[in-house]
Protein backbone atom coordinates (compact mmCIF):
# COMPACT_ATOMS: atom_id res chain seq x y z
CA UNK A 1 0.00 0.00 0.00
CA UNK A 2 1.04 3.43 -0.95
CA UNK A 3 -0.66 6.80 -0.75
CA UNK A 4 0.54 9.98 -2.16
CA UNK A 5 -1.25 12.56 -0.70
CA UNK A 6 -1.17 16.85 -1.23
CA UNK A 7 -2.69 18.74 1.08
CA UNK A 8 -3.51 22.44 0.02
CA UNK A 9 -4.84 25.60 0.97
CA UNK A 10 -4.13 29.14 3.05
CA UNK A 11 -1.36 29.71 5.87
CA UNK A 12 -3.27 29.13 8.90
CA UNK A 13 -6.18 26.68 8.04
CA UNK A 14 -4.38 24.12 9.18
CA UNK A 15 -2.93 22.35 6.52
CA UNK A 16 0.51 21.16 8.04
CA UNK A 17 -0.96 20.19 11.34
CA UNK A 18 -3.38 18.14 9.37
CA UNK A 19 -0.72 17.14 7.26
CA UNK A 20 1.55 16.37 10.54
CA UNK A 21 -1.11 14.46 12.41
CA UNK A 22 -1.64 11.97 9.24
CA UNK A 23 2.01 11.14 9.15
CA UNK A 24 2.25 10.77 13.07
CA UNK A 25 -0.95 8.27 12.46
CA UNK A 26 1.26 6.41 9.82
CA UNK A 27 4.15 6.00 11.85
CA UNK A 28 1.36 4.49 14.59
CA UNK A 29 0.33 2.35 11.97
CA UNK A 30 4.37 1.17 11.55
CA UNK A 31 4.21 2.67 8.27
CA UNK A 32 6.88 4.18 6.26
CA UNK A 33 6.15 8.16 6.24
CA UNK A 34 7.24 11.29 4.77
CA UNK A 35 5.92 15.09 5.72
CA UNK A 36 7.24 17.40 2.73
CA UNK A 37 5.85 21.15 3.56
CA UNK A 38 6.26 24.21 1.72
CA UNK A 39 7.88 26.03 3.91
CA UNK A 40 8.30 29.83 3.95
CA UNK A 41 6.71 33.10 4.60
CA UNK A 42 3.26 31.47 4.32
CA UNK A 43 2.35 30.85 8.01
CA UNK A 44 -0.64 33.08 8.14
CA UNK A 45 -2.93 33.79 4.89
CA UNK A 46 -0.50 32.92 2.03
CA UNK A 47 -1.26 29.43 0.41
CA UNK A 48 0.63 26.23 1.86
CA UNK A 49 0.62 23.02 0.93
CA UNK A 50 2.00 19.67 2.12
CA UNK A 51 2.61 16.01 0.35
CA UNK A 52 2.52 13.30 2.97
CA UNK A 53 3.12 9.91 1.83
CA UNK A 54 1.94 6.75 3.56
CA UNK A 55 3.53 3.64 2.23
CA UNK A 56 4.31 -0.19 2.95
CA UNK A 57 7.92 -0.19 2.13
CA UNK A 58 10.47 2.61 2.01
CA UNK A 59 9.40 5.80 0.05
CA UNK A 60 11.92 7.21 -2.71
CA UNK A 61 11.42 10.94 -3.69
CA UNK A 62 9.73 13.06 -0.67
CA UNK A 63 8.83 15.33 -3.71
CA UNK A 64 6.22 14.60 -6.08
CA UNK A 65 3.89 15.47 -9.59
CA UNK A 66 1.40 13.50 -9.31
CA UNK A 67 -1.16 12.36 -6.22
CA UNK A 68 -2.94 9.51 -5.60
CA UNK A 69 -5.23 12.42 -2.92
CA UNK A 70 -5.36 15.76 -2.81
CA UNK A 71 -7.13 17.92 -0.08
CA UNK A 72 -8.04 21.27 -1.62
CA UNK A 73 -9.06 24.51 0.50
CA UNK A 74 -8.89 27.44 -1.68
CA UNK A 75 -9.16 27.90 -5.34
CA UNK A 76 -5.30 28.79 -5.84
CA UNK A 77 -4.34 25.04 -5.17
CA UNK A 78 -7.69 23.48 -6.91
CA UNK A 79 -6.26 25.69 -9.93
CA UNK A 80 -2.86 24.22 -9.28
CA UNK A 81 -3.66 20.76 -8.48
CA UNK A 82 -6.41 19.46 -9.59
CA UNK A 83 -4.65 18.29 -12.56
CA UNK A 84 -1.76 16.41 -10.15
CA UNK A 85 -4.29 13.99 -9.35
CA UNK A 86 -3.87 10.46 -10.79
CA UNK A 87 -6.78 8.90 -13.04
CA UNK A 88 -8.70 6.90 -10.96
CA UNK A 89 -7.27 9.28 -7.45
CA UNK A 90 -9.36 11.29 -5.16
CA UNK A 91 -9.96 14.65 -4.56
CA UNK A 92 -11.85 16.25 -1.74
CA UNK A 93 -12.65 19.70 -1.69
CA UNK A 94 -14.28 22.38 1.03
CA UNK A 95 -16.97 24.40 -1.48
CA UNK A 96 -16.78 27.55 0.79
CA UNK A 97 -13.40 28.95 -1.06
CA UNK A 98 -14.07 27.57 -4.45
CA UNK A 99 -15.82 29.79 -7.41
CA UNK A 100 -14.94 27.56 -10.10
CA UNK A 101 -15.63 23.82 -8.93
CA UNK A 102 -13.45 20.48 -10.03
CA UNK A 103 -14.54 19.51 -13.61
CA UNK A 104 -12.53 16.48 -13.77
CA UNK A 105 -14.36 12.99 -14.56
CA UNK A 106 -11.76 10.85 -14.40
CA UNK A 107 -11.18 11.29 -10.48
CA UNK A 108 -13.70 10.66 -7.43
CA UNK A 109 -14.25 14.55 -6.25
CA UNK A 110 -15.63 13.84 -2.91
CA UNK A 111 -17.66 17.87 -1.93
CA UNK A 112 -16.97 18.43 1.65
CA UNK A 113 -18.41 21.51 3.65
CA UNK A 114 -15.87 21.53 6.42
CA UNK A 115 -16.53 24.94 6.86
CA UNK A 116 -20.19 24.67 7.64
CA UNK A 117 -19.69 21.51 10.09
CA UNK A 118 -16.87 24.16 11.81
CA UNK A 119 -19.49 26.56 12.09
CA UNK A 120 -21.96 24.10 13.79
CA UNK A 121 -19.18 22.63 16.02
CA UNK A 122 -18.81 26.25 17.07
CA UNK A 123 -14.91 26.02 17.11
CA UNK A 124 -12.62 27.17 14.39
CA UNK A 125 -9.77 24.94 15.68
CA UNK A 126 -11.32 22.36 14.64
CA UNK A 127 -11.75 22.62 10.85
CA UNK A 128 -8.72 20.86 9.67
CA UNK A 129 -9.63 17.79 11.89
CA UNK A 130 -13.25 17.61 10.60
CA UNK A 131 -11.15 17.73 6.40
CA UNK A 132 -8.75 14.83 8.25
CA UNK A 133 -11.94 12.68 9.32
CA UNK A 134 -13.56 13.20 5.97
CA UNK A 135 -10.30 12.31 4.17
CA UNK A 136 -10.37 8.70 6.21
CA UNK A 137 -13.45 8.35 5.10
CA UNK A 138 -13.01 8.17 1.73
CA UNK A 139 -9.72 6.92 1.95
CA UNK A 140 -8.76 4.84 5.27
CA UNK A 141 -5.21 5.01 4.71
CA UNK A 142 -5.21 4.55 8.39
CA UNK A 143 -7.26 3.46 11.39
CA UNK A 144 -8.97 6.37 13.99
CA UNK A 145 -7.48 5.08 16.78
CA UNK A 146 -3.71 5.50 14.86
CA UNK A 147 -4.79 8.99 14.15
CA UNK A 148 -5.70 9.72 17.73
CA UNK A 149 -2.13 8.24 18.65
CA UNK A 150 -0.60 9.92 16.40
CA UNK A 151 -2.23 13.47 18.14
CA UNK A 152 -1.61 12.41 21.49
CA UNK A 153 2.00 12.38 20.00
CA UNK A 154 1.72 15.63 17.91
CA UNK A 155 0.02 17.67 20.87
CA UNK A 156 2.08 19.05 23.59
CA UNK A 157 0.80 17.49 27.05
CA UNK A 158 -0.79 20.68 27.89
CA UNK A 159 -3.48 20.36 24.79
CA UNK A 160 -3.81 16.55 25.65
CA UNK A 161 -7.38 17.93 26.96
CA UNK A 162 -8.30 18.83 23.38
CA UNK A 163 -7.70 15.17 22.12
CA UNK A 164 -11.83 14.39 22.99
CA UNK A 165 -12.86 17.51 21.09
CA UNK A 166 -10.35 16.46 17.87
CA UNK A 167 -11.87 13.20 18.49
CA UNK A 168 -15.54 14.75 17.68
CA UNK A 169 -14.32 16.98 14.63
CA UNK A 170 -13.08 13.99 13.03
CA UNK A 171 -15.72 11.78 13.41
CA UNK A 172 -17.83 14.74 12.51
CA UNK A 173 -16.32 14.84 9.08
CA UNK A 174 -16.42 11.36 8.75
CA UNK A 175 -19.78 11.44 9.04
CA UNK A 176 -20.24 14.33 6.52
CA UNK A 177 -19.20 12.02 3.48
CA UNK A 178 -21.75 10.36 1.49
CA UNK A 179 -24.46 12.64 2.89
CA UNK B 1 10.61 14.21 13.44
CA UNK B 2 12.33 16.82 11.33
CA UNK B 3 15.52 16.59 9.84
CA UNK B 4 17.53 19.49 11.41
CA UNK B 5 15.61 18.38 14.91
CA UNK B 6 16.66 14.96 14.56
CA UNK B 7 20.47 16.82 14.19
CA UNK B 8 19.79 18.69 17.02
CA UNK B 9 18.87 15.22 19.36
CA UNK B 10 21.97 12.86 17.95
CA UNK B 11 24.00 15.64 18.92
CA UNK B 12 22.83 15.43 22.00
CA UNK B 13 23.02 11.79 22.35
CA UNK B 14 26.60 11.86 20.71
CA UNK B 15 27.94 13.52 23.46
CA UNK B 16 28.63 16.96 21.80
CA UNK B 17 30.10 19.49 24.53
CA UNK B 18 29.36 22.75 22.60
CA UNK B 19 26.59 24.02 19.84
CA UNK B 20 27.05 27.76 18.89
CA UNK B 21 25.14 29.07 16.11
CA UNK B 22 22.88 31.49 14.76
CA UNK B 23 19.49 30.82 13.26
CA UNK B 24 18.72 30.97 9.79
CA UNK B 25 15.67 29.48 7.50
CA UNK B 26 15.74 26.97 7.07
CA UNK B 27 17.70 25.37 9.84
CA UNK B 28 16.94 27.22 12.68
CA UNK B 29 14.68 24.32 14.30
CA UNK B 30 18.40 23.00 14.95
CA UNK B 31 19.02 25.78 17.72
CA UNK B 32 15.50 25.57 18.54
CA UNK B 33 15.10 22.35 19.31
CA UNK B 34 18.70 22.42 21.65
CA UNK B 35 17.27 25.17 23.62
CA UNK B 36 14.08 23.54 24.11
CA UNK B 37 15.88 20.52 24.87
CA UNK B 38 18.23 21.76 27.48
CA UNK B 39 20.74 19.61 27.23
CA UNK B 40 23.17 21.63 29.89
CA UNK B 41 20.65 20.22 32.23
CA UNK B 42 21.42 16.61 31.36
CA UNK B 43 24.96 16.09 29.44
CA UNK B 44 26.08 19.58 30.69
CA UNK B 45 26.39 20.32 26.51
CA UNK B 46 26.52 24.14 26.19
CA UNK B 47 24.13 25.35 23.42
CA UNK B 48 24.60 28.84 22.41
CA UNK B 49 22.85 31.42 20.11
CA UNK B 50 26.40 34.02 19.30
CA UNK B 51 25.66 37.15 18.18
CA UNK B 52 26.38 36.08 14.83
CA UNK B 53 28.10 33.40 12.10
CA UNK B 54 31.55 34.72 12.61
CA UNK B 55 31.51 34.58 16.42
CA UNK B 56 30.04 31.05 15.96
CA UNK B 57 32.50 29.46 14.25
CA UNK B 58 34.76 31.66 15.91
CA UNK B 59 33.84 29.67 19.06
CA UNK B 60 34.07 26.28 17.46
CA UNK B 61 37.59 27.42 16.62
CA UNK B 62 38.64 27.35 20.62
CA UNK B 63 36.01 24.62 21.95
CA UNK B 64 38.06 22.42 19.31
CA UNK B 65 41.46 23.73 20.11
CA UNK B 66 40.21 22.80 23.73
CA UNK B 67 39.89 18.97 22.52
CA UNK B 68 36.09 19.80 22.95
CA UNK B 69 33.51 18.18 20.58
CA UNK B 70 31.85 21.00 19.08
CA UNK B 71 29.50 22.19 16.41
CA UNK B 72 27.62 25.04 14.62
CA UNK B 73 24.83 24.90 11.92
CA UNK B 74 23.74 27.60 9.51
CA UNK B 75 22.78 27.89 5.88
CA UNK B 76 24.28 29.35 2.95
CA UNK B 77 24.67 32.71 3.07
CA UNK B 78 25.40 32.26 7.56
CA UNK B 79 27.97 29.21 6.07
CA UNK B 80 30.13 32.17 3.63
CA UNK B 81 30.51 33.98 6.67
CA UNK B 82 32.12 30.98 8.38
CA UNK B 83 34.44 30.46 5.82
CA UNK B 84 37.75 32.39 6.95
CA UNK B 85 37.17 30.42 10.48
CA UNK B 86 36.62 27.26 8.97
CA UNK B 87 39.79 27.77 6.98
CA UNK B 88 41.65 28.34 10.18
CA UNK B 89 40.45 25.38 11.67
CA UNK B 90 41.35 22.91 9.32
CA UNK B 91 44.74 24.57 8.53
CA UNK B 92 45.11 24.28 12.93
CA UNK B 93 44.18 20.65 12.15
CA UNK B 94 40.91 20.70 14.61
CA UNK B 95 38.17 18.46 14.56
CA UNK B 96 34.57 20.13 14.14
CA UNK B 97 31.25 19.31 12.94
CA UNK B 98 29.61 22.06 10.37
CA UNK B 99 26.24 22.10 9.32
CA UNK B 100 25.20 23.63 6.22
CA UNK B 101 20.96 23.18 5.17
CA UNK B 102 21.75 24.95 1.81
CA UNK B 103 19.02 27.36 0.53
CA UNK B 104 18.75 29.28 -3.16
CA UNK B 105 21.50 31.32 -3.75
CA UNK B 106 23.66 33.67 -4.38
CA UNK B 107 23.24 36.25 -2.24
CA UNK B 108 20.65 36.00 0.85
CA UNK B 109 18.61 34.31 -2.15
CA UNK B 110 15.77 32.42 -0.92
CA UNK B 111 15.21 30.45 2.08
CA UNK B 112 13.66 27.38 -0.27
CA UNK B 113 16.04 24.01 -1.27
CA UNK B 114 19.35 24.20 -3.04
CA UNK B 115 22.56 22.73 -3.61
CA UNK B 116 24.62 25.57 -5.25
CA UNK B 117 27.24 25.22 -2.18
CA UNK B 118 28.58 21.94 -3.59
CA UNK B 119 31.95 23.99 -4.85
CA UNK B 120 31.91 25.66 -1.14
CA UNK B 121 32.01 22.83 0.85
CA UNK B 122 33.99 20.40 -1.77
CA UNK B 123 36.50 22.82 -3.05
CA UNK B 124 37.50 25.26 -0.39
CA UNK B 125 35.61 27.67 0.53
CA UNK B 126 37.38 29.68 2.48
CA UNK B 127 41.42 30.24 1.47
CA UNK B 128 44.17 27.80 0.98
CA UNK B 129 44.54 24.64 -0.20
CA UNK B 130 42.75 22.05 2.48
CA UNK B 131 39.81 20.02 2.37
CA UNK B 132 36.47 19.92 4.27
CA UNK B 133 35.29 16.00 4.65
CA UNK B 134 31.68 16.48 3.22
CA UNK B 135 28.78 13.93 3.62
CA UNK B 136 25.50 14.62 2.05
CA UNK B 137 22.49 13.12 3.73
CA UNK B 138 19.53 12.43 1.61
CA UNK B 139 17.06 11.62 4.80
CA UNK B 140 16.09 12.39 8.27
CA UNK B 141 17.80 9.22 9.55
CA UNK B 142 20.97 10.03 7.88
CA UNK B 143 20.51 13.42 9.38
CA UNK B 144 21.06 11.80 13.04
CA UNK B 145 23.38 9.46 11.60
CA UNK B 146 26.09 11.45 9.96
CA UNK B 147 26.40 13.96 13.23
CA UNK B 148 28.11 10.29 14.53
CA UNK B 149 29.80 9.91 11.66
CA UNK B 150 31.16 13.29 11.27
CA UNK B 151 32.57 13.85 14.66
CA UNK B 152 34.22 10.28 14.14
CA UNK B 153 35.67 10.98 10.74
CA UNK B 154 36.82 14.64 12.09
CA UNK B 155 38.80 13.26 15.68
CA UNK B 156 39.91 10.10 13.63
CA UNK B 157 41.90 12.81 10.52
CA UNK B 158 42.05 15.78 13.18
CA UNK B 159 39.96 17.25 10.48
CA UNK B 160 36.71 19.85 10.05
CA UNK B 161 33.61 17.78 8.54
CA UNK B 162 30.66 19.00 7.53
CA UNK B 163 27.32 17.90 6.70
CA UNK B 164 25.80 19.39 3.52
CA UNK B 165 22.18 18.97 3.48
CA UNK B 166 19.77 21.15 1.76
CA UNK B 167 16.32 22.48 2.70
CA UNK B 168 14.37 19.79 1.35
CA UNK B 169 16.10 17.21 4.12
CA UNK B 170 16.35 19.96 6.96
CA UNK B 171 12.44 20.57 6.78
CA UNK B 172 10.76 17.30 5.72
CA UNK B 173 9.81 14.87 8.70
CA UNK B 174 10.50 11.19 8.21
CA UNK B 175 10.79 7.97 10.89
CA UNK B 176 13.89 7.75 12.43
CA UNK B 177 16.21 6.24 14.96
CA UNK B 178 17.97 7.57 17.08
CA UNK B 179 21.24 7.01 18.68
CA UNK B 180 21.92 5.26 21.94
CA UNK B 181 23.01 8.14 24.03
CA UNK B 182 26.37 8.10 25.31
CA UNK B 183 27.84 10.42 27.89
CA UNK B 184 30.21 13.25 27.29
CA UNK B 185 33.58 12.68 27.61
CA UNK B 186 35.35 13.51 31.22
CA UNK B 187 38.21 15.80 31.04
CA UNK B 188 40.89 12.83 31.29
CA UNK B 189 39.18 11.30 28.42
CA UNK B 190 40.02 14.23 25.91
CA UNK B 191 43.68 14.79 27.58
CA UNK B 192 43.98 11.07 26.53
CA UNK B 193 42.25 11.19 23.02
CA UNK B 194 44.29 14.61 22.27
CA UNK B 195 47.32 14.86 23.31
CA UNK B 196 47.65 17.99 20.77
CA UNK B 197 45.08 19.56 22.22
CA UNK B 198 45.05 23.18 24.47
CA UNK B 199 43.99 21.47 27.96
CA UNK B 200 46.90 23.08 30.38
CA UNK B 201 50.72 22.11 30.61
CA UNK B 202 49.84 19.86 33.53
CA UNK B 203 53.57 19.07 34.45
CA UNK B 204 54.51 18.50 30.57
CA UNK B 205 57.61 20.10 29.25
CA UNK B 206 55.86 21.65 25.91
CA UNK B 207 53.26 23.76 25.52
CA UNK B 208 50.45 22.37 22.83
CA UNK B 209 49.78 25.57 21.06
CA UNK B 210 47.32 25.77 18.09
CA UNK B 211 47.55 27.88 15.83
CA UNK B 212 47.33 28.23 12.24
CA UNK B 213 50.02 30.61 11.82
CA UNK B 214 53.66 30.04 10.71
CA UNK B 215 55.57 32.61 9.69
CA UNK B 216 58.39 30.51 7.97
CA UNK B 217 57.41 29.68 4.20
CA UNK B 218 59.36 26.40 4.48
CA UNK B 219 57.67 25.36 7.36
CA UNK B 220 54.65 26.06 6.02
CA UNK B 221 55.24 24.21 3.13
CA UNK B 222 55.80 20.67 5.81
CA UNK B 223 52.35 21.69 7.57
CA UNK B 224 50.96 21.94 4.02
CA UNK B 225 52.30 18.56 2.60
CA UNK B 226 51.23 17.38 5.97
CA UNK B 227 47.42 18.04 5.26
CA UNK B 228 47.76 16.90 1.69
CA UNK B 229 48.99 13.04 3.35
CA UNK B 230 46.36 13.21 5.65
CA UNK B 231 43.95 14.07 2.47
CA UNK B 232 45.11 11.17 0.16
CA UNK B 233 44.55 9.17 3.93
CA UNK B 234 40.85 10.13 3.97
CA UNK B 235 40.44 9.68 0.23
CA UNK B 236 41.87 6.41 0.40
CA UNK B 237 39.87 4.91 3.01
CA UNK B 238 36.95 7.24 3.51
CA UNK B 239 35.01 7.67 0.20
CA UNK B 240 31.20 6.57 0.58
CA UNK B 241 28.11 6.31 -1.60
CA UNK B 242 25.07 4.11 -1.91
CA UNK B 243 24.21 3.09 -5.79
CA UNK B 244 20.65 1.40 -6.83
CA UNK B 245 19.78 -0.61 -10.15
CA UNK B 246 23.63 -0.02 -11.14
CA UNK B 247 24.23 -3.74 -11.93
CA UNK B 248 22.59 -3.94 -15.44
CA UNK B 249 22.19 0.33 -16.01
CA UNK B 250 22.85 1.76 -19.31
CA UNK B 251 22.52 5.35 -18.57
CA UNK B 252 23.47 6.43 -15.12
CA UNK B 253 22.17 9.52 -12.37
CA UNK B 254 24.51 10.92 -10.45
CA UNK B 255 22.79 13.20 -7.83
CA UNK B 256 23.27 13.83 -4.14
CA UNK B 257 21.09 14.14 -1.11
CA UNK B 258 17.41 14.36 -1.08
CA UNK B 259 17.69 14.81 -5.16
CA UNK B 260 19.06 11.96 -5.35
CA UNK B 261 15.31 10.82 -3.90
CA UNK B 262 13.67 12.50 -6.45
CA UNK B 263 15.70 11.05 -8.98
CA UNK B 264 15.26 7.46 -7.37
CA UNK B 265 11.47 7.43 -8.36
CA UNK B 266 11.90 9.23 -12.15
CA UNK B 267 14.30 5.77 -12.27
CA UNK B 268 11.20 3.49 -11.20
CA UNK B 269 8.98 5.03 -13.76
CA UNK B 270 11.72 4.77 -16.21
CA UNK B 271 12.54 1.47 -15.10
CA UNK B 272 8.68 0.17 -15.49
CA UNK B 273 9.09 1.68 -18.90
CA UNK B 274 12.09 -0.80 -19.55
CA UNK B 275 14.31 2.33 -19.91
CA UNK B 276 17.74 0.82 -17.55
CA UNK B 277 18.65 3.51 -15.86
CA UNK B 278 20.94 3.05 -12.20
CA UNK B 279 21.47 6.26 -9.81
CA UNK B 280 24.90 6.44 -7.95
CA UNK B 281 24.58 8.62 -5.13
CA UNK B 282 27.63 9.98 -4.22
CA UNK B 283 27.25 9.91 0.59
CA UNK B 284 30.65 11.68 1.01
CA UNK B 285 30.92 14.71 -1.64
CA UNK B 286 34.59 15.14 -0.50
CA UNK B 287 36.19 12.19 -0.99
CA UNK B 288 34.30 12.18 -4.14
CA UNK B 289 33.29 8.01 -5.39
CA UNK B 290 35.94 8.33 -8.46
CA UNK B 291 36.66 4.90 -9.12
CA UNK B 292 33.00 3.99 -9.09
CA UNK B 293 31.77 6.77 -10.99
CA UNK B 294 35.09 5.03 -13.48
CA UNK B 295 34.12 2.13 -13.48
CA UNK B 296 30.13 2.52 -14.02
CA UNK B 297 31.44 5.27 -16.80
CA UNK B 298 32.33 2.14 -18.82
CA UNK B 299 29.33 0.32 -18.80
CA UNK B 300 26.72 2.65 -19.40
CA UNK B 301 26.23 5.33 -22.25
CA UNK B 302 25.16 8.24 -20.70
CA UNK B 303 25.46 9.99 -17.08
CA UNK B 304 23.42 12.68 -16.33
CA UNK B 305 23.87 14.74 -12.97
CA UNK B 306 20.73 15.97 -11.31
CA UNK B 307 21.87 19.19 -9.06
CA UNK B 308 19.53 22.28 -7.84
CA UNK B 309 22.08 24.08 -8.73
CA UNK B 310 23.58 25.33 -12.82
CA UNK B 311 26.10 22.13 -12.54
CA UNK B 312 28.88 22.00 -9.93
CA UNK B 313 29.18 18.18 -9.00
CA UNK B 314 29.24 17.86 -12.68
CA UNK B 315 32.89 18.87 -13.03
CA UNK B 316 33.91 16.27 -10.74
CA UNK B 317 31.36 13.40 -12.52
CA UNK B 318 33.26 14.14 -15.76
CA UNK B 319 36.88 14.25 -15.07
CA UNK B 320 36.04 10.73 -12.92
CA UNK B 321 34.32 9.48 -16.10
CA UNK B 322 37.39 10.34 -17.93
CA UNK B 323 34.90 11.60 -20.66
CA UNK B 324 34.38 7.92 -21.70
CA UNK B 325 30.46 9.06 -22.62
CA UNK B 326 28.67 12.45 -22.42
CA UNK B 327 27.79 13.77 -19.16
CA UNK B 328 24.76 15.84 -19.04
CA UNK B 329 23.31 18.35 -16.16
CA UNK B 330 19.82 18.96 -15.31
CA UNK B 331 19.01 21.15 -12.36
CA UNK B 332 17.14 24.00 -11.36
CA UNK B 333 18.33 27.10 -8.95
CA UNK B 334 17.39 29.30 -6.88
CA UNK B 335 15.14 27.25 -4.49
CA UNK B 336 13.04 25.52 -7.22
CA UNK B 337 13.02 21.46 -6.65
CA UNK B 338 12.34 19.77 -9.66
CA UNK B 339 9.52 16.42 -9.48
CA UNK B 340 10.61 13.25 -10.68
CA UNK B 341 8.80 13.62 -13.75
CA UNK B 342 10.73 16.70 -15.08
CA UNK B 343 13.88 14.50 -14.16
CA UNK B 344 12.70 11.96 -16.26
CA UNK B 345 11.97 14.45 -19.15
CA UNK B 346 15.68 15.51 -18.68
CA UNK B 347 16.93 11.99 -18.63
CA UNK B 348 15.22 11.02 -22.35
CA UNK B 349 15.91 14.78 -23.36
CA UNK B 350 19.59 14.82 -22.91
CA UNK B 351 19.46 11.15 -24.49
CA UNK B 352 16.60 10.52 -26.77
CA UNK B 353 17.96 7.07 -28.00
CA UNK B 354 17.41 5.50 -24.21
CA UNK B 355 13.71 6.11 -25.01
CA UNK B 356 13.92 3.23 -27.71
Amino acid sequence: MKEEIIIAGFGGQGVLSMGKILAYAGLMNDMEVTWMPSYGPEQRGGTANVTVILSDSAISSPVLDMYDTAVILNQQSLDKFESKVKAGGTLIYDPSGIHHKPTRSDINVVEVDAMEAMMEMNNSKTYNMILLGALLAVRPVVPLDAVLRGLKKTLPERHHHLIPLNEQALRKGMSLVGK
Amino acid sequence: MKGNEAIAHAAIRYGVDGYFGYPITPQSEVLETLEAEMPWETTGMVVLQAESEVAAINMIYGGAAAGKAVMTSSSSPGVSLKQEGISYIAAAELPALIVNVMRGGPGLGTIQPSQADYFQATKGGGHGDYHLIVLAPSSVQEMADFVALGFDLAFKYRNPAMILADGIVGQMMEKVVLPEPRPRRTQQQIEEQCSWAATGRHGRKHRNVVTSLELDPARMELNNERFQRTYAEIEANEVRFATHYTDDADYLIVAFGSVARICLKAIEEARAQGVKVGLLRPITLWPFPKAEIARLARQVKGILTVELNAGQMIDDVRLASECRVPVAHFGRMGGIVPNPAEVLDALYNHFPEAKK
